[in-house]
């Protein structure tokens, strides 16, 4: 069923107006860098300015002597006690990560490993002390380029002794999911009626730049050791810091309080944590750590940099008979919590909506020496779409067909599902047709196509593109036996709980820990519609680990799809139990009592009682049933059957002026079904938001190093988060088809806009420039590497070949251009 | 140490300050105004956006001896006797904030950018952003919220039973 309404319950499905915004646009809020412990010191890092290195000595003496110095620590010190950070999805079961040290003692793998920490009585004193240290270092050759990398010249690790840390892969055939596509893209080479394109694309390195930087307080002062961090993972955290440092689990509490963004960026367990954790135990003392920005851009985990190697093969008239990705991918210099998983991931989803017959994926893991990389807002998936949404329209191109025909022609049909995927997985619904039809409505396709053969025509120094992304992606992370197959060290279940108070106040504590997402606003929409109390009445408790004893936390689309799950469960238990007080109470059977809006009635009459009495007598206990426990409490854990998959279809304008390469975006039409949707105003806001992120890396952003290895985009000036005044405003509708895998039929929102806009965004810049002979433009899709394109392209279409040439110059600033400064 | 006065959300304040002391940890630190934040340590932000004598400025990029003798408002000093500043309000109507954190210095640039221009056009109001970046909302909703506070504030549009009867100014001064 697919329907562009849904019916809603007076909460269910309306766009209330957030809970959380009331402190939030009044100043009361509770960061943890507003922190302040009595005593508490603070603490500044002193990092490696090189990329690879020896340190051959380090003084401390003169930083010692400074006013406000409590404590200088360097690796030496700290090493027999740090252990290492922890992995948790390694893909290479044969071999044990490298030692992921919080503290470098006597090699630097990235320029911005920490190798000395300071304590002081002010973050002032401690900043100026990190800078009154001397470290010496004799530079090594570093290894930055993935493909130099994989000649094993020089390695990263010289314990495990390659670069190539894991090598993932997919096959049809073995899986029984389709046939052997190496066989059927020889057989098209073969074959006069086929055709097989090849195209290698470039994902850029990205940096989350969540907008709150990272903090940490850690009080070592109670029987408890209190950690507030600004993290998407409390528990997560928590457990590590156990497992990982030796701590019992019990001893330990890890509050996120107010959390300023993460985007996968805060999905991390970071040296900054365990070396907060150690320097506090041993001063015995409160510890503040927070990060510049610019320490922020150079230490936090990247996202993204990957060399896609794309071929698929098709029939001439169309119909697409296989497709195989080769992926390589940059780790970094260590195996952060995610890391080795994510571009494998999107193995999963390079299908897409699309009917492949023969499928395979391989993904090369690769160790170079910058900082690591890990889950970044979509985590495997964008990369995967714009691989796909690119491959079509090139495919389209060499077919000469309408790209959005085409696609049309390979797409899942709508009576088609359940459909298993060429790569196993099991699509539960989707409407494809829906969400392109009302999105072909609002974005006047037919229109557009025609001012842009205008603009061919007359050869205006502006032209028009349009871009076409039809995307499903893979998200709600995550069924925990899905998960143990694919070698990950936990599961992906959630908990939340509800405790009825004697008012008929309803306190929820869930596992997952929002920072932005709206979670106190829907999990209170829920259990109003669930249990009929006013929203108003509904607290919602999460964050801290002494509150919310049982969690997984929030990444991967999956609060509501997987903890939303646990809340509703929860208060269906609620309502089992209040159903047996109320029974007694109105001395009738449970049978004859029906629950309706907030009050159980006995059918047929007008006899009844509210929940909220019924919280009272179970508070009093006085009069209750025989042999039940006094409390409605319960709780609910839930582990998913299958991923959640939402799909949509985005297209973007672009105008792109030839003469200067600006690229600006006329309109952006998107429409995504996202299953039902609890709040529509979340939602709209959660798709914006992703939009905003995945036109960055279209257009703007990039993480360059340059010839050693340094970050030159390393402050909010050289990387281009965009502003207000460059992005457009989008238009933006939805399909609902209920997703079947859980009973509230949602699916995931939070990683959609990004996963989907890329490539619509790259694929209007192509569209406007290919007839001048563009074939391919890297990301970010910049002026000055728009310019280049049509300015090597116009030069080549008169001497040669009609397929022109690459630009691959200009990174995210203009004025770097990355073949002459060195960087990949 | 250099001694100042300053006047911050209607309250005076006289303390010592290190000369290298910005504007913006004076504040946090000194005061314990937490509401207003630091995002970058380059001035790109904006997220540490006040108000020094009725004009925003990044408080992370000046000093705090800078401030002597100036009246300063933060994101804790617009709301009056409970009444959201009407700038507040439109954020929260129209959900202009997810995270949140760039919220206070948005919504004080928002203000300043109306003082200059009531009746700002969208394009206007995207430009009178662009120093301050967020990173949740795409801006859509925050230029939303903008342009419906910009009706909002026009004094012909405050109905008494919605405003309060405080004439809303353009730009918030910091009271008493």
């Amino acid at each position: 069923m697919t329907t562009t309404a849904q019916p809603a319950t007076s909460e269910f499905g309306r766009a209330r107006k957030r809970k959380e915004d009331a402190r939030l646009i009044t100043g009361r809020t509770r960061w943890t860098d507003n922190i302040t412990l009595p005593g508490m010191l603070h603490l500044a890092m002193v990092r490696s300015p090189f990329a690879s290195a020896t340190i051959t000595g380090i003084d401390i003496e003169a930083a010692k002597q400074l006013p406000g110095v409590i404590a200088v620590y360097t690796g030496a010190d700290l090493d027999a006690e740090q252990s290492g950070l922890p992995c948790v999805f390694p893909i290479n079961a044969d071999a044990t990560p490298p030692r992921h040290v919080s503290i470098a003692s006597d090699t630097v793998r990235f320029a911005g490993e920490i190798v000395v920490v300071v304590v002081a009585r002010s973050a002032a004193a401690a900043k100026d002390a990190a800078d009154a240290i001397q470290v010496d270092y004799d530079p090594l050759e570093p290894v930055l380029d993935m493909a130099a990398a994989l000649t094993d010249s020089t390695v990263v690790h010289p314990d495990y002794g390659s670069n190539k840390w894991a090598f993932f892969s997919l096959d049809s055939a073995a899986a029984d999911t389709g046939g052997n596509a190496d066989e059927a893209i020889a057989a098209a080479e073969a074959d006069p009626d086929s055709i097989v394109v090849k195209r290698r694309f470039r994902q850029q390195r990205l940096i989350p730049a969540f907008m709150e930087p990272r903090s940490i307080v850690v009080d070592p002062t109670g029987e408890q050791l209190t950690m507030w961090s600004s993290t998407q993972v409390p528990h997560i955290v928590k457990t590590m810091t156990a497992l990982c440092l030796g701590l019992p689990e019990h001893k330990i509490r890890v509050i996120a309080p107010d959390v300023g963004g993460g985007f996968g960026g805060k999905l991390q367990v970071i040296p900054e944590e365990f070396l907060s954790v150690l320097v506090a135990r041993r001063i015995g003392k409160p510890v503040k750590w927070t990060e510049t920005r610019s320490e922020s851009m150079v230490s936090g985990h990247h996202g993204r940099d990957q060399i896609q190697d794309i071929t698929i093969a098709a029939k001439k008239d169309g119909m697409v008979t296989a497709l195989k990705g080769e992926l390589t991918a940059d780790m970094g210099a260590y195996l952060g919590l995610l890391s080795p998983a994510c571009p494998p991931f999107g193995g999963f989803i390079l299908p897409a909506i699309y009917k492949i017959p023969a499928y395979k994926f391989t993904c090369t893991d690769v160790f170079t020496n910058k900082t690591w990389t890990d889950a970044y807002r979509g985590a495997g998936r964008p990369e995967a779409t714009f691989a796909i949404e690119r491959i079509m329209d090139e495919l389209a191109v060499e077919l000469g067909r309408d790209p959005l025909e085409l696609r049309e022609q390979n797409w899942i049909q709508n009576d088609e599902f359940p459909y298993t995927n060429a790569a196993g997985l099991i699509y539960d619904s989707g409407n494809y047709e829906a969400a392109t039809a009302r999105a072909k409505e609002l974005f006047d396709y037919d229109g557009l196509r025609a001012e842009q053969r205008r603009r061919r025509e007359v050869n205006d120094s502006l032209q028009l593109g349009i871009g076409i992304s039809t995307y499903t992606e893979v998200c709600g992370l995550a069924p925990s036996r899905l998960l143990g197959a694919l070698g990950a060290s936990a599961g992906g279940w959630e908990h939340a709980s509800i405790r009825m108070l004697a008012t008929g106040k309803v306190e929820v504590v869930t596992g997952t820990s929002p920072h932005g997402q709206g979670h106190e606003t829907a999990w209170s929409q829920l259990i109003a519609h669930k249990l009929g109390v006013p929203f108003e009445d509904v607290e919602v408790l999460h964050g801290d680990t002494q509150s919310s004893s049982k969690g997984l936390d929030t990444y991967g689309s999956r609060s509501l799809v997987v903890g939303g799950i646990a809340v509703v469960n929860a208060a269906d238990k609620v309502i089992e139990k209040a159903r047996k007080v109320a029974a007694h109470l109105l001395e009738c059977s449970e049978q004859d009592l029906q629950f309706h809006s907030g009050k159980f009635i006995i059918k047929g009459t007008d006899r009844s009682t509210t929940i909220q009495e019924v919280a009272f007598a179970t508070f009093t206990s006085h009069n209750f049933p025989e042999g039940m426990e006094p409390s409605l409490d319960s709780d609910a854990t839930f582990d998913p059957e299958n991923f959640s998959f939402p799909h949509g279809t985005h297209f973007c304008a672009a105008e792109v002026d030839t003469e200067t390469g600006w690229v600006k975006i006329r309109s952006y039409v998107c429409v995504d079904d996202v299953g039902t949707v609890v709040n529509p105003l979340i939602v709209e806001g959660q798709i914006h938001g992703g939009l905003a992120q995945g036109i960055a890396q279209a257009l703007f952003e990039e993480a360059v190093h340059d010839e050693n290895g340094t970050l030159v985009t390393g402050t909010l000036a050289d990387y281009l988060v965009p502003s207000a005044a460059d992005l457009p405003s989008f238009t933006t509708d939805r399909t609902v088809t209920p997703a079947t895998s859980n009973p509230l039929g949602v699916k995931g929102v939070g990683e959609a806009g990004t996963i989907a806009s890329t490539p619509a965004v790259v694929n209007a810049v192509l569209d406007a420039v290919r007839h001048l002979g563009v074939t391919n433009i890297d990301m970010p899709c910049s002026p000055q590497r728009v310019w280049r394109a049509v300015q090597s392209a116009r030069g080549a279409v008169k001497s040669t070949s009609e397929h022109a040439t690459e630009a691959a110059a200009g990174g995210g600033l203009g004025s770097i251009d990355a073949q002459q400064g060195g960087a990949e | 140490m250099t001694r100042i006065t300053v006047m911050v959300d209607g309250v005076s304040y006289v303390d010592d300050v290190e000369a290298r002391t910005l504007l913006v940890y004076y504040l946090r630190e000194k005061l314990g105004k937490i509401g207003t934040v630091v995002g970058c340590d380059t001035s790109n932000c904006g997220a540490c956006t006040v108000h020094l004598n009725g004009r925003s400025v990044k408080s992370c990029s000046i000093f705090a001896i800078q401030a002597d003798g100036s009246e300063i408002t933060t994101i804790e000093g617009l709301a009056r006797d409970g009444q959201l500043h009407p700038m507040q309000q439109a954020f929260h109507d129209n959900h202009a904030l997810q995270c949140g954190f760039c919220t206070p210095g948005m919504i004080m640039q928002a203000i300043d950018l109306l003082g200059d221009d009531p009746d700002p056009d969208e394009q206007r109001v995207r430009e009178g952003l662009e120093g301050n970046l967020c990173r949740c909302t795409g801006y859509q909703n925050i230029v939303r919220a903008v342009l419906d506070a910009a009706q909002k504030m026009k004094p012909a549009a405050s109905a008494p039973d919605e405003m309060s009867t405080r004439q809303p100014s353009a730009v918030a001064g910091g009271g008493n």
